[in-house]
Protein backbone atom coordinates (compact mmCIF):
# COMPACT_ATOMS: atom_id res chain seq x y z
CA UNK A 1 0.00 0.00 0.00
CA UNK A 2 2.73 2.44 0.98
CA UNK A 3 4.27 2.43 -2.50
CA UNK A 4 1.07 3.94 -3.81
CA UNK A 5 1.11 7.07 -1.65
CA UNK A 6 2.59 9.10 -4.49
CA UNK A 7 -0.28 8.12 -6.73
CA UNK A 8 -2.77 9.24 -4.12
CA UNK A 9 -0.99 12.55 -3.55
CA UNK A 10 -1.06 13.12 -7.29
CA UNK A 11 -4.78 12.42 -7.25
CA UNK A 12 -5.28 14.88 -4.43
CA UNK A 13 -3.40 17.62 -6.28
CA UNK A 14 -5.49 16.94 -9.37
CA UNK A 15 -8.70 17.13 -7.38
CA UNK A 16 -7.69 20.45 -5.82
CA UNK A 17 -6.58 21.85 -9.18
CA UNK A 18 -9.75 20.79 -10.94
CA UNK A 19 -12.01 22.19 -8.20
CA UNK A 20 -10.17 25.49 -7.89
CA UNK A 21 -10.07 26.09 -11.65
CA UNK A 22 -13.74 25.19 -11.89
CA UNK A 23 -14.85 27.47 -9.06
CA UNK A 24 -12.61 30.32 -10.25
CA UNK A 25 -14.01 30.34 -13.79
CA UNK A 26 -17.41 29.36 -12.45
CA UNK A 27 -17.39 32.55 -10.39
CA UNK A 28 -16.46 34.69 -13.39
CA UNK A 29 -19.06 33.21 -15.75
CA UNK A 30 -21.61 32.77 -12.97
CA UNK A 31 -21.36 36.47 -12.09
CA UNK A 32 -21.80 37.36 -15.74
CA UNK A 33 -24.92 35.19 -15.94
CA UNK A 34 -26.24 36.66 -12.69
CA UNK A 35 -25.94 40.17 -14.14
CA UNK A 36 -27.64 39.00 -17.34
CA UNK A 37 -30.46 37.68 -15.22
CA UNK A 38 -30.81 41.00 -13.42
CA UNK A 39 -30.61 43.17 -16.52
CA UNK A 40 -33.57 45.25 -17.59
CA UNK A 41 -32.57 45.35 -21.23
CA UNK A 42 -35.75 44.94 -23.24
CA UNK A 43 -36.76 44.31 -26.82
CA UNK A 44 -40.51 44.94 -26.95
CA UNK A 45 -41.79 42.98 -24.01
CA UNK A 46 -39.04 40.35 -23.86
CA UNK A 47 -35.86 40.61 -21.83
CA UNK A 48 -33.53 38.54 -24.03
CA UNK A 49 -30.55 38.50 -21.64
CA UNK A 50 -32.74 37.58 -18.73
CA UNK A 51 -34.44 34.82 -20.71
CA UNK A 52 -31.14 33.36 -21.93
CA UNK A 53 -29.67 33.30 -18.43
CA UNK A 54 -32.80 31.73 -16.96
CA UNK A 55 -32.80 28.93 -19.54
CA UNK A 56 -29.09 28.34 -18.94
CA UNK A 57 -29.50 28.05 -15.17
CA UNK A 58 -32.60 25.86 -15.40
CA UNK A 59 -31.09 23.43 -17.91
CA UNK A 60 -27.78 23.07 -16.06
CA UNK A 61 -29.40 22.68 -12.66
CA UNK A 62 -32.14 20.42 -13.95
CA UNK A 63 -29.97 17.76 -15.59
CA UNK A 64 -27.46 15.40 -13.94
CA UNK A 65 -23.83 16.48 -13.82
CA UNK A 66 -22.74 13.05 -15.07
CA UNK A 67 -24.86 13.53 -18.19
CA UNK A 68 -23.28 16.94 -18.73
CA UNK A 69 -19.81 15.44 -18.36
CA UNK A 70 -20.58 12.81 -21.02
CA UNK A 71 -22.10 15.51 -23.23
CA UNK A 72 -18.98 17.68 -23.18
CA UNK A 73 -16.70 14.64 -23.36
CA UNK A 74 -18.23 13.80 -26.73
CA UNK A 75 -19.07 17.31 -27.90
CA UNK A 76 -15.81 19.19 -27.31
CA UNK A 77 -13.58 17.14 -29.65
CA UNK A 78 -16.15 17.61 -32.41
CA UNK A 79 -16.60 21.30 -31.73
CA UNK A 80 -12.97 22.32 -31.26
CA UNK A 81 -10.64 19.45 -32.18
CA UNK A 82 -7.64 21.40 -30.89
CA UNK A 83 -9.17 21.40 -27.41
CA UNK A 84 -10.29 17.80 -27.69
CA UNK A 85 -8.22 16.61 -24.74
CA UNK A 86 -10.54 14.87 -22.30
CA UNK A 87 -9.19 16.80 -19.33
CA UNK A 88 -10.14 20.05 -21.01
CA UNK A 89 -13.57 18.73 -22.00
CA UNK A 90 -14.29 17.63 -18.45
CA UNK A 91 -13.02 20.91 -16.97
CA UNK A 92 -15.22 22.88 -19.35
CA UNK A 93 -18.20 20.75 -18.36
CA UNK A 94 -17.53 21.34 -14.66
CA UNK A 95 -17.17 25.09 -15.21
CA UNK A 96 -20.37 25.29 -17.25
CA UNK A 97 -22.20 23.42 -14.49
CA UNK A 98 -20.68 25.40 -11.65
CA UNK A 99 -21.46 28.72 -13.36
CA UNK A 100 -25.18 27.91 -13.19
CA UNK A 101 -25.07 27.39 -9.44
CA UNK A 102 -22.80 30.37 -8.86
CA UNK A 103 -25.14 32.56 -10.91
CA UNK A 104 -27.92 31.83 -8.43
CA UNK A 105 -25.59 32.40 -5.47
CA UNK A 106 -24.49 35.79 -6.82
CA UNK A 107 -27.99 36.86 -7.83
CA UNK A 108 -29.53 36.02 -4.47
CA UNK A 109 -26.55 37.56 -2.66
CA UNK A 110 -27.12 40.85 -4.45
CA UNK A 111 -30.90 40.66 -4.07
CA UNK A 112 -30.50 40.18 -0.32
CA UNK A 113 -28.94 43.63 0.12
CA UNK A 114 -31.56 45.99 1.55
CA UNK A 115 -33.02 48.04 -1.35
CA UNK A 116 -32.82 51.07 0.94
CA UNK A 117 -29.04 50.94 0.54
CA UNK A 118 -29.27 51.51 -3.21
CA UNK A 119 -31.87 54.24 -2.68
CA UNK A 120 -29.65 56.05 -0.22
CA UNK A 121 -26.70 55.84 -2.61
CA UNK A 122 -28.73 57.08 -5.58
CA UNK A 123 -30.03 59.95 -3.44
CA UNK A 124 -26.46 61.06 -2.78
CA UNK A 125 -26.03 61.31 -6.54
CA UNK A 126 -24.22 58.05 -7.25
CA UNK A 127 -25.09 56.55 -10.61
CA UNK A 128 -26.06 52.90 -11.10
CA UNK A 129 -22.53 51.68 -11.63
CA UNK A 130 -21.08 53.56 -8.65
CA UNK A 131 -23.93 52.29 -6.47
CA UNK A 132 -23.17 48.73 -7.51
CA UNK A 133 -19.43 49.11 -6.95
CA UNK A 134 -19.35 51.04 -3.71
CA UNK A 135 -22.52 49.98 -1.93
CA UNK A 136 -24.15 46.82 -3.25
CA UNK A 137 -21.20 44.57 -4.16
CA UNK A 138 -19.24 45.05 -0.91
CA UNK A 139 -22.33 44.08 1.07
CA UNK A 140 -23.33 41.28 -1.32
CA UNK A 141 -19.88 39.70 -0.98
CA UNK A 142 -20.70 38.93 2.64
CA UNK A 143 -23.80 37.02 1.53
CA UNK A 144 -22.04 35.35 -1.38
CA UNK A 145 -18.83 34.24 0.28
CA UNK A 146 -20.16 31.50 2.59
CA UNK A 147 -22.16 30.04 -0.28
CA UNK A 148 -19.09 30.15 -2.53
CA UNK A 149 -17.14 28.22 0.10
CA UNK A 150 -19.93 25.67 0.02
CA UNK A 151 -19.70 25.54 -3.76
CA UNK A 152 -15.97 24.79 -3.54
CA UNK A 153 -16.65 22.00 -1.04
CA UNK A 154 -19.32 20.61 -3.36
CA UNK A 155 -16.92 20.79 -6.30
CA UNK A 156 -14.15 18.98 -4.40
CA UNK A 157 -16.57 16.11 -4.02
CA UNK A 158 -18.21 16.32 -7.43
CA UNK A 159 -14.93 16.09 -9.30
CA UNK A 160 -15.06 12.42 -8.26
CA UNK A 161 -17.63 11.96 -11.01
CA UNK A 162 -14.87 12.83 -13.48
CA UNK A 163 -13.19 9.55 -12.55
CA UNK A 164 -15.62 7.97 -15.00
CA UNK A 165 -13.29 9.41 -17.64
CA UNK A 166 -10.05 8.55 -15.85
CA UNK A 167 -9.02 12.12 -15.26
CA UNK A 168 -6.49 11.33 -12.57
CA UNK A 169 -8.13 12.87 -9.52
CA UNK A 170 -8.51 11.05 -6.20
CA UNK A 171 -11.28 8.70 -7.27
CA UNK A 172 -9.45 7.67 -10.45
CA UNK A 173 -6.32 6.85 -8.46
CA UNK A 174 -8.44 5.06 -5.91
CA UNK A 175 -9.87 2.81 -8.64
CA UNK A 176 -6.39 2.20 -10.07
CA UNK A 177 -4.88 1.24 -6.72
CA UNK A 178 -7.89 -0.79 -5.72
CA UNK A 179 -7.66 -2.73 -8.99
CA UNK A 180 -3.94 -3.35 -8.64
CA UNK A 181 -3.92 -4.36 -4.97
CA UNK A 182 -7.40 -5.80 -4.50
CA UNK A 183 -7.56 -3.67 -1.33
CA UNK A 184 -10.67 -1.81 -2.53
CA UNK A 185 -12.16 -1.05 0.88
CA UNK A 186 -8.89 0.21 2.35
CA UNK A 187 -8.24 2.49 -0.65
CA UNK A 188 -11.77 3.82 -0.46
CA UNK A 189 -11.31 4.66 3.21
CA UNK A 190 -8.04 6.44 2.54
CA UNK A 191 -9.60 8.38 -0.36
CA UNK A 192 -12.52 9.28 1.87
CA UNK A 193 -10.16 10.67 4.47
CA UNK A 194 -8.39 12.74 1.81
CA UNK A 195 -11.71 14.26 0.72
CA UNK A 196 -12.59 14.94 4.34
CA UNK A 197 -9.29 16.70 5.00
CA UNK A 198 -9.73 18.87 1.89
CA UNK A 199 -13.33 19.84 2.62
CA UNK A 200 -12.61 20.52 6.29
CA UNK A 201 -9.66 22.78 5.47
CA UNK A 202 -11.73 24.75 2.95
CA UNK A 203 -14.63 25.15 5.38
CA UNK A 204 -12.28 26.42 8.10
CA UNK A 205 -10.57 28.87 5.74
CA UNK A 206 -13.89 30.27 4.59
CA UNK A 207 -15.02 30.55 8.21
CA UNK A 208 -11.91 32.55 9.08
CA UNK A 209 -12.33 34.90 6.14
CA UNK A 210 -15.99 35.36 6.97
CA UNK A 211 -15.17 36.40 10.53
CA UNK A 212 -12.73 38.95 9.16
CA UNK A 213 -15.42 40.41 6.90
CA UNK A 214 -17.88 40.48 9.78
CA UNK A 215 -16.04 43.35 11.54
CA UNK A 216 -18.70 45.79 10.45
CA UNK A 217 -21.79 43.79 11.44
CA UNK B 1 -37.29 75.99 -6.00
CA UNK B 2 -39.44 72.90 -6.55
CA UNK B 3 -42.57 73.33 -8.60
CA UNK B 4 -44.80 70.29 -8.89
CA UNK B 5 -47.65 70.18 -11.35
CA UNK B 6 -50.44 67.64 -11.64
CA UNK B 7 -48.44 64.68 -10.36
CA UNK B 8 -49.95 61.23 -10.90
CA UNK B 9 -48.44 57.99 -9.63
CA UNK B 10 -49.88 54.48 -9.52
CA UNK B 11 -48.59 51.20 -8.18
CA UNK B 12 -50.30 48.63 -10.38
CA UNK B 13 -54.01 49.36 -10.15
CA UNK B 14 -53.67 51.50 -7.08
CA UNK B 15 -53.55 55.21 -7.85
CA UNK B 16 -51.57 56.76 -5.01
CA UNK B 17 -51.16 60.31 -6.29
CA UNK B 18 -54.15 61.76 -8.10
CA UNK B 19 -52.90 65.08 -9.35
CA UNK B 20 -50.70 66.88 -6.85
CA UNK B 21 -49.57 70.43 -7.51
CA UNK B 22 -47.38 72.37 -5.13
CA UNK B 23 -44.73 75.04 -5.08
CA UNK B 24 -41.94 74.90 -2.54
CA UNK B 25 -39.99 78.13 -2.31
CA UNK B 26 -36.37 78.63 -1.39
CA UNK B 27 -35.83 78.71 2.37
CA UNK B 28 -39.28 77.37 3.05
CA UNK B 29 -39.93 74.55 5.53
CA UNK B 30 -42.91 72.48 4.49
CA UNK B 31 -44.36 69.66 6.56
CA UNK B 32 -46.54 67.02 4.99
CA UNK B 33 -49.04 65.32 7.26
CA UNK B 34 -51.82 62.83 6.66
CA UNK B 35 -52.92 59.29 7.39
CA UNK B 36 -50.97 56.22 6.27
CA UNK B 37 -51.69 55.53 2.62
CA UNK B 38 -52.61 59.12 1.86
CA UNK B 39 -49.68 59.37 -0.55
CA UNK B 40 -47.40 61.65 1.44
CA UNK B 41 -44.30 59.43 1.29
CA UNK B 42 -44.88 58.72 -2.40
CA UNK B 43 -45.18 62.46 -3.02
CA UNK B 44 -41.85 63.04 -1.29
CA UNK B 45 -40.16 60.17 -3.12
CA UNK B 46 -41.36 61.58 -6.43
CA UNK B 47 -39.64 64.89 -5.70
CA UNK B 48 -36.23 63.30 -6.36
CA UNK B 49 -37.55 60.68 -8.79
CA UNK B 50 -37.10 57.69 -6.48
CA UNK B 51 -40.60 56.98 -7.72
CA UNK B 52 -41.20 57.92 -11.33
CA UNK B 53 -44.55 59.60 -11.78
CA UNK B 54 -46.68 58.64 -14.79
CA UNK B 55 -47.95 62.13 -15.37
CA UNK B 56 -47.12 65.68 -14.39
CA UNK B 57 -43.92 67.62 -14.04
CA UNK B 58 -41.42 68.47 -11.32
CA UNK B 59 -39.43 71.61 -12.01
CA UNK B 60 -36.39 71.68 -9.74
CA UNK B 61 -34.23 74.80 -10.04
CA UNK B 62 -35.63 75.48 -13.50
CA UNK B 63 -35.27 71.95 -14.91
CA UNK B 64 -38.10 69.48 -15.42
CA UNK B 65 -36.50 66.40 -13.86
CA UNK B 66 -39.28 64.06 -14.99
CA UNK B 67 -38.00 64.31 -18.56
CA UNK B 68 -36.17 61.19 -19.71
CA UNK B 69 -33.06 62.86 -21.05
CA UNK B 70 -32.32 64.62 -17.78
CA UNK B 71 -29.29 63.30 -15.87
CA UNK B 72 -31.11 62.67 -12.62
CA UNK B 73 -27.90 61.86 -10.70
CA UNK B 74 -26.74 65.46 -11.07
CA UNK B 75 -29.96 66.88 -9.69
CA UNK B 76 -30.15 64.37 -6.85
CA UNK B 77 -26.83 65.68 -5.56
CA UNK B 78 -28.63 68.88 -4.69
CA UNK B 79 -31.47 67.11 -2.88
CA UNK B 80 -30.57 65.42 0.38
CA UNK B 81 -32.87 62.64 1.43
CA UNK B 82 -33.42 61.17 4.88
CA UNK B 83 -35.20 57.84 5.27
CA UNK B 84 -37.30 56.31 7.98
CA UNK B 85 -34.85 53.40 8.27
CA UNK B 86 -31.70 55.56 8.10
CA UNK B 87 -30.04 53.48 5.34
CA UNK B 88 -26.55 54.26 6.58
CA UNK B 89 -23.92 52.10 4.89
CA UNK B 90 -23.06 49.27 7.31
CA UNK B 91 -19.78 48.36 5.62
CA UNK B 92 -18.29 51.82 6.08
CA UNK B 93 -17.20 53.65 9.19
CA UNK B 94 -19.02 56.81 10.25
CA UNK B 95 -16.49 59.08 8.55
CA UNK B 96 -16.42 56.94 5.39
CA UNK B 97 -20.21 57.11 5.21
CA UNK B 98 -19.92 60.89 5.04
CA UNK B 99 -16.85 61.34 2.83
CA UNK B 100 -17.67 58.66 0.23
CA UNK B 101 -20.01 60.71 -1.96
CA UNK B 102 -18.12 64.05 -1.83
CA UNK B 103 -14.87 62.29 -2.76
CA UNK B 104 -16.43 60.13 -5.46
CA UNK B 105 -18.72 62.67 -7.07
CA UNK B 106 -17.42 66.10 -6.16
CA UNK B 107 -13.82 64.89 -6.47
CA UNK B 108 -12.89 66.39 -3.12
CA UNK B 109 -9.55 65.37 -1.66
CA UNK B 110 -9.62 63.03 1.32
CA UNK B 111 -8.31 65.76 3.65
CA UNK B 112 -10.87 68.26 2.49
CA UNK B 113 -13.75 65.77 2.72
CA UNK B 114 -12.69 64.60 6.18
CA UNK B 115 -12.29 68.12 7.50
CA UNK B 116 -15.80 68.93 6.33
CA UNK B 117 -17.13 65.66 7.74
CA UNK B 118 -15.59 66.34 11.15
CA UNK B 119 -17.18 69.78 11.22
CA UNK B 120 -20.57 68.20 10.50
CA UNK B 121 -20.01 65.46 13.08
CA UNK B 122 -19.18 68.11 15.71
CA UNK B 123 -22.40 69.86 14.85
CA UNK B 124 -24.50 66.76 15.62
CA UNK B 125 -22.36 65.58 18.52
CA UNK B 126 -20.92 62.47 16.89
CA UNK B 127 -17.28 63.53 16.52
CA UNK B 128 -16.09 60.81 18.91
CA UNK B 129 -17.73 58.13 16.74
CA UNK B 130 -15.79 58.91 13.58
CA UNK B 131 -14.15 55.49 13.25
CA UNK B 132 -17.02 53.35 14.53
CA UNK B 133 -19.10 51.14 12.28
CA UNK B 134 -22.83 51.97 12.24
CA UNK B 135 -23.75 48.75 14.07
CA UNK B 136 -22.28 50.35 17.21
CA UNK B 137 -24.59 53.36 16.93
CA UNK B 138 -28.06 53.79 18.37
CA UNK B 139 -31.01 54.56 16.11
CA UNK B 140 -30.83 58.24 16.91
CA UNK B 141 -27.12 58.34 16.20
CA UNK B 142 -27.65 56.52 12.89
CA UNK B 143 -30.25 59.05 11.83
CA UNK B 144 -27.99 61.96 12.77
CA UNK B 145 -25.25 60.29 10.73
CA UNK B 146 -27.66 59.96 7.79
CA UNK B 147 -28.43 63.67 8.05
CA UNK B 148 -24.80 64.78 7.99
CA UNK B 149 -24.06 62.32 5.20
CA UNK B 150 -26.67 64.12 3.11
CA UNK B 151 -25.41 67.55 4.21
CA UNK B 152 -21.87 66.71 3.11
CA UNK B 153 -23.10 66.95 -0.49
CA UNK B 154 -24.17 70.54 0.26
CA UNK B 155 -27.73 70.10 -0.99
CA UNK B 156 -30.11 72.97 -1.75
CA UNK B 157 -33.08 71.15 -0.27
CA UNK B 158 -33.52 68.37 2.26
CA UNK B 159 -36.30 65.79 2.01
CA UNK B 160 -37.23 63.97 5.21
CA UNK B 161 -39.31 60.80 4.93
CA UNK B 162 -40.68 60.17 8.44
CA UNK B 163 -37.26 60.67 9.99
CA UNK B 164 -38.29 59.69 13.52
CA UNK B 165 -40.87 56.95 12.89
CA UNK B 166 -38.42 54.07 13.39
CA UNK B 167 -36.82 55.53 16.52
CA UNK B 168 -37.27 54.58 20.15
CA UNK B 169 -39.21 57.36 21.86
CA UNK B 170 -36.23 58.60 23.88
CA UNK B 171 -34.24 59.23 20.69
CA UNK B 172 -36.85 61.22 18.80
CA UNK B 173 -35.84 64.45 20.53
CA UNK B 174 -32.17 64.41 19.55
CA UNK B 175 -33.02 63.90 15.87
CA UNK B 176 -35.73 66.57 15.83
CA UNK B 177 -33.26 68.92 17.51
CA UNK B 178 -30.79 68.46 14.65
CA UNK B 179 -33.49 69.01 12.02
CA UNK B 180 -34.68 72.12 13.84
CA UNK B 181 -31.15 73.51 13.96
CA UNK B 182 -30.80 72.80 10.26
CA UNK B 183 -33.96 74.54 9.11
CA UNK B 184 -33.22 77.51 11.34
CA UNK B 185 -29.98 77.98 9.43
CA UNK B 186 -32.10 78.58 6.33
CA UNK B 187 -32.19 75.13 4.71
CA UNK B 188 -35.18 74.47 2.48
CA UNK B 189 -36.89 71.32 3.71
CA UNK B 190 -39.85 69.09 3.00
CA UNK B 191 -40.70 66.92 5.99
CA UNK B 192 -43.14 64.02 5.98
CA UNK B 193 -43.90 63.49 9.63
CA UNK B 194 -46.25 62.16 12.26
CA UNK B 195 -44.80 64.51 14.89
CA UNK B 196 -47.55 67.13 14.91
CA UNK B 197 -45.93 69.23 17.63
CA UNK B 198 -42.74 69.38 15.63
CA UNK B 199 -44.54 70.20 12.37
CA UNK B 200 -46.35 73.01 14.14
CA UNK B 201 -43.16 74.42 15.58
CA UNK B 202 -40.75 74.40 12.62
CA UNK B 203 -42.93 74.66 9.52
CA UNK B 204 -43.65 77.71 7.45
CA UNK B 205 -46.40 75.76 5.79
CA UNK B 206 -48.23 72.50 6.45
CA UNK B 207 -49.76 70.30 3.74
CA UNK B 208 -52.48 67.88 4.67
CA UNK B 209 -52.69 64.99 2.23
CA UNK B 210 -55.74 62.79 1.89
CA UNK B 211 -56.64 60.23 -0.78
CA UNK B 212 -53.75 61.12 -3.07
CA UNK B 213 -54.27 64.86 -3.19
CA UNK B 214 -53.28 67.83 -1.06
CA UNK B 215 -56.56 68.40 0.71
CA UNK B 216 -55.50 71.50 2.58
CA UNK B 217 -52.47 73.74 2.79
CA UNK B 218 -51.73 76.59 5.12
CA UNK B 219 -49.62 78.00 7.92
CA UNK B 220 -49.34 75.82 11.04
CA UNK B 221 -51.76 78.19 12.78
CA UNK B 222 -54.32 77.78 10.00
CA UNK B 223 -54.05 74.00 9.82
CA UNK B 224 -53.76 73.16 13.50
CA UNK B 225 -55.90 76.00 14.82
CA UNK B 226 -58.55 76.56 12.24
CA UNK B 227 -58.69 73.83 9.60
CA UNK B 228 -61.30 74.43 6.92
CA UNK B 229 -61.51 70.93 5.43
CA UNK B 230 -63.58 68.49 7.52
CA UNK B 231 -61.12 65.67 6.64
CA UNK B 232 -58.27 67.71 8.10
CA UNK B 233 -60.23 68.32 11.27
CA UNK B 234 -61.12 64.65 11.53
CA UNK B 235 -57.50 63.58 11.07
CA UNK B 236 -56.19 66.10 13.58
CA UNK B 237 -58.80 65.15 16.15
CA UNK B 238 -57.51 61.58 15.92
CA UNK B 239 -53.83 62.41 16.28
CA UNK B 240 -54.00 65.34 18.71
CA UNK B 241 -55.38 64.34 22.07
Amino acid sequence: MTKYHRTLIKGMIMTVQLSCITVFFGLIFGTLIAFMKMSNFKIWKIKPLNLLATIYVEVLRGTPLLLQLYFFYFLMPKLIPALGDKKISITVALIVNSAAYVAEIVRSGIAAVDPGQAEAARCLGLNRRQTMQKIIIPQAVKNILPAMGNELVMMLKETSLASTFFIGEIMTQCNVIGGATFLQIETLIISGIMYLVLTTVVSKLVGMYERRLAVSD
Amino acid sequence: MIKVENLHKSFGDLEVLKGVSEHIKKGEVVSVIGASGSGKSTFLRCLNMLEEPEEGSIIFEGVDITKEKVNIDQHRQKMGMIFQHFNVFPHMTVIENITMAPMLIKKKSKEEAEAQAMQLLEMVGLADKRDEYPRRLSGGQKQRLAIVRALAMEPDVMLFDEPTSALDPEMVGEVLQVIKQLVKSGMTAVIVTHEMGFAKEVSDRVLFMDGGVIAESGTPEEIFGNAQNPRTREFLSKVLY
